[in-house]
């Protein structure tokens, strides 16, 4: 048998990480505290990791945590498949499979510096956006204006409230919100998340955007910022894709030529000129 | 590297003499057609075949492995297949796609499973003794093969010329009888390998095919891809015999003990309804006619960017002959597009 192979790491194996904490944050998505076993974990915002649960599989699923938390990482799952209802019935203390962390396009740490930032979130849009937006709040010196434009469904499925308060009170952060429906408990902006684009006090113009939500969300966010002549260069979208292996070889995040797995998951507007499938 | 004549019948005495001591697979026939299988008898072998159902890609990329074992919320163990083993009568154009493979599961990330598999094996390649049905392996530069087997044998009528292309392959064919290959013999193999060249091209490309991307750039809203979609039955039939398709799905199948489990490798196609769809409902490429496209320009665009420019079809044929509605021949298609985009 071939030795160099069997010395080699197999893309494949997954590390076994433990749930430190787990909680329900509204009726579909579930909060998880995962540390690996040898603990040490490093990351960029915007990469994602291979969940495996053994005996029902695996999924990807973005880092919603700050590398800046230090030796766990966050994740937010919504049920919706076999994998992530399974997940959704982990117990502190369980065992999961962690492959990752994987992805190499991920969120301009560097190239954001020093400029103004705009969020665009649409629902757990926020969950993958989070990362970059805890990461720039721990190195708030590092950036420029931050505005953080949130569009929710309903009032129910809102999630990280008591986050998205304080970064509303922290006075150096714009904390826009809407819902898409009204609801006699909520008294604010009523509408979808395009519509709160104009309210940026920022200029969107030499803003960085960074944008992630439903895949519907994407075309009218760009005709939003269109209208507001934002570069191309300067928007960031985060896409989603069925995924199996994660490290571009089976073929389903393909994007045209693009493995989401590899090239992505966070691309350069510019950059999906040539990618008609991705929008 | 030695380059010996070996005579027909001691072949098949050394072909036998394998059998005894290593694990061969080989070409035996299939009904009337042929097939890679595990050679029990030299008299089987069938170097004279046209095109195997199957291409030897089964035995690098099974289309069901076992990649990983597990115990339920316990470690998860690597599974690497150990098994040595011998490939007898990879084709050209086979050996072609088999050495794509390879460049694409060493790529970015090195997969383990495939690359100890293809190790494990020594390939035997032979040229083609009888164009297939609809092969155009002329037309894709692939009817003869001057890399990645570790013998190549032609057969040159009474005798098969071998010459040992690596140390393990110089080794193997130490055990042949046979003399060195004289200049007649050589002469007699230069003329198959030109013959090849030329007649392995039931289906003509009307363009060198360093040209197709070139073609493909300008046809992505071509109607020849609903038009051919409309009778798609999404089968994968052609995912399925393709030497060059890879696309896998993974997934977890647990013992009975409820304890244990492994998770499985195991052949996906991008032809196939589903293929990119994520829960609870969203299909990323929905309609046919645009899975239909996807193939083709992983064929000829999207993989020849991995590969250095080369072109992910290597002319086998057997999509074409696999396939119901008589749709999925490249040349046609992309003789289609060159005939009305031009390949400039």
């Amino acid at each position: 048998m071939c030795q160099c192979c069997a010395e080699k790491k197999d893309i494949y194996l997954p590390q076994l990480a433990t749930v430190a904490d787990i909680s329900q944050m509204n009726v579909t998505e579930k909060y998880l505290r995962l540390a690996l076993e040898d603990g040490q974990f490093d990351f960029i915002p915007g990469q994602f990791v291979e969940v495996s649960l053994s005996g029902i599989g695996e999924a990807p699923i973005t880092i919603s945590s700050s590398p800046t938390l230090g030796d766990s990482f966050e994740l937010v799952v919504r049920k919706v498949g076999r994998v992530s209802s399974a997940i959704h019935n982990l117990q502190r203390g369980d065992k999961v499979g962690i492959r990752g962390p994987l992805g190499r396009g991920v969120y301009p740490v560097e190239e954001c510096k020093g400029k103004n930032l705009v969020f665009i979130c649409g629902g757990i849009g926020m969950v993958p956006q989070r990362s970059f937006i805890k990461y720039v709040l721990d190195n708030r010196n590092d950036y420029g204006d931050v505005a953080i434009l949130q569009g929710t469904k309903s009032y129910d499925l809102r999630l990280f409230t008591s986050e998205i308060e304080a970064w509303g009170k922290r006075g150096d952060v714009q904390m826009l919100e809407t819902l898409d429906e009204g609801d006699a408990r909520w008294k604010g902006n009523v509408g979808v998340v395009t519509k709160l684009v104009s309210k940026v006090e920022t200029d969107l113009k030499s803003a960085m955007i960074l944008v992630c939500g439903p895949p519907i969300m994407y075309k009218f966010v760009l005709m939003a910022l269109a209208e507001h002549e934002v570069s191309h260069q300067n928007i960031f979208l985060n896409l989603e894709r069925k995924m199996k292996c994660g490290v571009g070889k089976c073929g389903h995040c393909q994007i045209n030529n693009a493995y989401v797995c590899m090239s992505g998951p966070v691309f350069r507007y510019s950059d999906l000129a040539s990618l008609p499938e991705a929008i | 590297m030695s380059v010996k004549e070996i005579a027909k019948n001691d072949f098949t005495r050394f072909v036998g003499t394998l059998i005894r001591t290593e694990k061969v697979f080989g070409v035996q026939a299939k009904g009337d057609r042929f097939d890679f299988a595990p050679l029990e008898s030299a008299q089987d072998l069938r170097l004279d075949y046209d095109v195997t159902l199957q291409p030897p890609k089964k035995y690098f990329l099974p289309p069901a492995e076992v990649l990983l074992t597990y115990q339920v919320g316990g470690p998860y163990q690597s599974q690497l297949d150990g098994q040595e083993f011998i490939l007898l009568g990879v084709h050209p154009y086979d050996m072609v796609a088999i050495n794509q493979m390879d460049e694409l599961f060493q790529q970015d990330n090195y997969d383990t499973h495939y690359m100890t598999r293809r190790h494990n094996a020594t390939i035997i390649a032979c040229d083609v003794a009888k164009p297939s049905d609809h092969v155009f392996a002329s037309s894709m530069g692939t009817a003869v093969v001057k890399k990645g087997y570790d013998i190549l044998l032609t057969d040159i009528g009474d005798s098969f010329v071998a010459e040992a292309a690596t140390p393990k392959g110089e080794q193997l064919l130490a055990k042949a009888k046979g003399a060195a290959a004289d200049a007649q013999a050589l002469k007699k193999r230069e003329d198959i390998w030109a013959r090849n060249k030329k007649s392995l091209n039931k289906h003509e490309l009307k363009c060198d095919p360093a040209y197709l991307p070139k073609v493909l750039a300008k046809a992505y809203k071509h109607p020849v891809w609903e038009e051919k979609a409309k009778t798609c039955f999404s089968c994968g039939s052609c995912n399925q015999v393709c030497p060059t398709c890879y696309c896998f799905n993974v997934q977890d199948d647990v013992n009975w003990d409820l304890k244990t489990g492994q998770r499985l490798r195991e052949w996906d196609g991008c032809l196939l309804d589903g293929f990119t769809k994520v829960a609870p409902a969203h299909e990323f490429r929905k309609a046919r006619a645009d899975r239909f496209r996807h193939r083709l320009y992983r064929k000829a665009t999207y993989v020849p960017q991995k590969l250095g420019g080369q072109i992910a079809c290597v002319g086998c044929g057997r999509c074409v002959g696999a396939c119901l509605p008589d749709i999925a021949n490249p040349v046609n298609i992309y003789n289609r597009l060159i005939d009305d985009l031009g390949i400039g």
